[in-house]
């Protein structure tokens, strides 16, 4: 060989990384009447159809609005994430410096929540968690994160309702399955506070990891002595859980979180998931004439239900709106925008939302019942989560005083103890 | 081609990327500091793939470990934030090879594809403990840095620990290099072409493969104690089986056997991945194609390009390069 090739080759390099260099060079400042929305969902990957429920809302309100809130023009740059933390920690860096954006919305698992919130301080940029319900994000961990205003939920927040209403239903002795990671030890940390507060027990509880798909080495190993199952799935895992719960010749109730049941999957479900039970802040089955407007005209545009990844995010453009109404227009500046958002109250398709002291929403929380019935006349029969109780205005806290709430541990695998596991 | 050549165009790239790198935008420093820091563990790989004919499917266990060593001490023992950050170098530097003289006692029995399927294992062991182990990794949340070192410079500006991370990938070449240039690399290389001629030689070729997969094991923990200051957040997906399969991925898109390979490779997937995905939505059949051109068509890797040129010119034969190890395994 001549030294003639390698040298070649060296040229190459530089040339490559020249690319690098010189392509990204389209930064620009913002206009003074342009507000630029980083969103982040997962846009490939088992979530990528959650992601395209959230895409679809926060764009759906922006099409309402001709893209206009309230004089600022919004641009909306989307980054895809494939729901795996590190990727988010990486695509919200690239938002904040290259694209210079307001505002980062998005992520949807718990632990992208956890990991993007420190970048929103570290960097003075506001976070807008639409999905992550990671409990500490808005609880105990809220004074280290000061840009972040939740417009979605807490995990635990439509649980522990739901565990009074399992006492109300005479359950005593309840499993508890749910993915092994934040967002399934919180919901179920939750139920398992209010329902043995209130006389029952949860006798059991298994984590398949999250987008487990096969559960043949969990199900046999549930308690057959138990009044009722509580499952929290999330994404694909919904979809398979049920139907190996079924082939399996369960017999007993199913309940569950709200993920477990989400509209983008009841399509592809059966008869096997009628008559579960969930707790959310929104259902598509909501009857209320709000709901049916965004219900008929979110399926006109999509095609499809929407679910509550839809909702969240189109409250969340709702709620982003109200507050350069009130700047009109111009952009406050991330600390004023927080104060601003945290003081919005805006009667949503989900019912009244406004947000507390620690910026989580205060909000319903419905109790579903996974039903097939006719619905907003649609000519067919279709599954729905038809609403059977309304929670009102259910905080974070639930019933419990603020400071003793936060005096206990982040719910974890490991809290509240199983003191009555078998 | 003269080695003397061939190091003065190594050198002159390096001078390139170092010079060029703080010029690109914020966003630009990020990746390449990441695309380095990958470039150290794919070169840590390439020393076992490469050059000793071992296919590990394991080698983010060794990130992992690194990441994890340097995110538990920073955040549960405030250790490594000053000056004590060289010594989570060495500490994450003798972790990951700690890590790796156990693992390799495991390991180096099999070969080939039963080596493959037991790093695989050992990997996913690893992940398993980062993803169960609760009370001390944070589970699937991860931990999150509480910030970047400062001992009279601030790391936390980024062209800086750019350069610090140049620094590092420069030092790992450089000894890596010496390494494969010594005798114990060519017996390396030996082992790789025929073991029992080895061994017949007289070589203890069950050793020499032992060191090497102590020293790749080394690598990997430094890398991971850069790439975790380098996102500021350390999650068990770091070190899932996909981020081994890249590893192996970039040295086989760079070309095997090559050490700067490998960091080519890096370099390649990490645009590719992170930088083309902010452009286009298509960025992964553009990844897919890039990785099933070059192994239809350059299975000696994007290094042997210069060769593949001449080849082409001259319209005659390959002048004679070592056979296409790839098709060993």
């Amino acid at each position: 060989m001549t030294s003639k090739s390698p040298r070649r080759t060296g040229l190459m390099l530089t040339g490559g990384f020249l690319a690098f260099a010189v392509s990204p060079t389209m930064t620009t400042g913002a206009a003074a009447q342009e507000l630029i929305v980083g969103f982040i969902a997962p846009m490939t990957g088992p979530f990528a159809q959650v992601g395209k429920d959230m895409v679809n809302g926060f764009e759906m309100y922006a099409g309402q609005v001709k893209g206009d809130f309230a004089g600022a023009k919004i641009k909306f740059i989307l980054e895809d994430d494939q729901a795996r933390p590190p990727t988010a920690v990486l695509k919200a860096e690239k938002l904040i410096r290259q694209d210079k954006v307001h505002l980062v919305v998005g992520g949807v698992l718990a632990s992208e929540g956890y990991a993007l919130a420190p970048i929103s301080t570290r960097e003075k940029v506001v976070y807008i968690p639409s999905v992550p319900a990671s409990d500490d994000l808005t609880q105990r961990d809220a004074a280290k994160y000061p840009y972040v205003v939740r417009t979605g939920w807490s995990s635990s927040q439509p649980t522990h309702p739901f565990g009074e209403w399992a006492c109300e239903q005479g359950y005593k002795r309840i499993v508890a399955i749910a993915a092994d990671y934040a967002f399934g030890y919180e919901s179920v940390g939750g139920f398992q506070k209010t329902f043995e507060e209130c006389g029952g027990k949860i006798i059991q509880k298994i984590w398949p990891p999250l987008n487990a798909i096969d559960f043949g080495p969990y199900i046999p190993t549930i308690k057959q002595d138990a009044d009722a199952i509580f499952t929290l799935m999330v994404g694909p895992m919904s979809l398979q859980f049920p139907k190996q719960l079924a082939a399996a010749g369960n017999k007993k109730p199913v309940i569950g979180g709200g993920t477990s049941y989400d509209e983008f999957t009841l399509p592809s479900m059966g008869a096997e998931v009628i008559g579960h039970v969930s707790a959310l802040q929104y259902s598509a089955a909501l009857d209320t004439p709000k709901n049916a407007a965004f219900v008929k005209a979110y399926r006109a545009k999509y095609g499809k239900v929407p679910s509550y990844f839809s909702e969240t995010n189109y409250t969340t453009a709702q709620m982003i709106h109200e507050v350069m109404k009130q700047t009109r227009g111009k952009w406050p500046g991330a600390d004023e925008f927080v104060k601003l958002l945290a003081s919005v109250k805006v009667d949503a398709v989900r019912g009244p939302v406004s947000l507390d002291d620690m910026r989580n929403p205060v909000q319903n929380i419905y109790i579903k019942k996974v039903e097939k019935k006719k619905m907003f006349g649609y000519d067919k029969e279709e599954l729905w989560n038809t609403v059977i109780k309304t929670y009102p205005n259910v905080s974070q806290f639930w019933k419990y005083d603020k400071e003793t709430f936060l005096s206990q541990p982040v719910y974890s695998r490991d809290f509240p103890p199983c003191k009555f596991c078998e | 081609m003269s080695s003397r050549s061939k190091s003065i165009v190594v050198i002159g790239v390096l001078l390139a990327v170092g010079l060029i790198a703080p010029h690109t935008n914020a966003f630009g420093v990020l990746l390449i500091t990441r695309a380095m820091v990958l470039a150290v563990l794919a070169m840590s790989l390439d020393l076992l793939l490469g050059f000793t004919g071992l296919p590990s499917l394991g080698q983010a266990a060794y990130l992992g470990i690194g990441a994890y060593l340097t995110a538990i001490l920073a955040t549960k023992y405030s250790f490594g934030l000053g000056w004590s950050f060289w010594l989570v170098v060495v500490l994450g530097t003798s972790i990951g090879a700690a890590t790796a003289a156990i693992f390799g006692l495991l390991a180096i029995r099999a070969t080939g594809v039963y080596f493959l399927m037991i790093t695989l294992a050992l990997g996913q062991c690893v992940w398993g403990l980062a993803y169960r182990w609760n009370s001390v990794t944070g589970g699937d949340n991860g931990i999150n840095l509480p910030g970047r070192p400062e001992f009279g410079i601030r790391l936390a500006d980024d062209v800086t620990y750019f350069y610090v991370v140049f620094c590092f990938f420069v030092a790992s070449l450089a000894m890596l290099y010496v390494l494969v240039q010594s005798p114990f690399g060519r017996s390396l290389e030996g082992i790789r072409e025929r073991e029992v001629r080895m061994r017949i030689l007289g070589y203890n070729t069950w050793l020499h493969k032992y060191i090497a997969f102590i020293i790749a094991g080394a690598f990997g923990g430094l890398a991971g104690v850069l790439w975790a200051h380098a996102n500021g957040h350390v999650s068990p997906e770091d070190l899932v089986l996909t981020t081994s399969v890249d590893a192996l991925l970039m040295v086989v898109l760079g070309g095997s056997g090559t050490l700067m390979g490998g960091a080519i490779g890096a370099g390649v997937v990490v645009f590719l991945r992170e930088y083309l995905s902010t452009l286009v939505p298509w960025w992964q059949y553009a990844l897919g194609g890039v990785y099933i051109l070059v192994i239809l068509y350059l299975p000696g890797g994007l290094m042997s390009i210069p060769v593949r040129i001449r080849q082409w010119r001259t319209g005659g034969r390959l002048p004679m390069r070592k056979p296409l190890r790839w098709r060993r395994i």
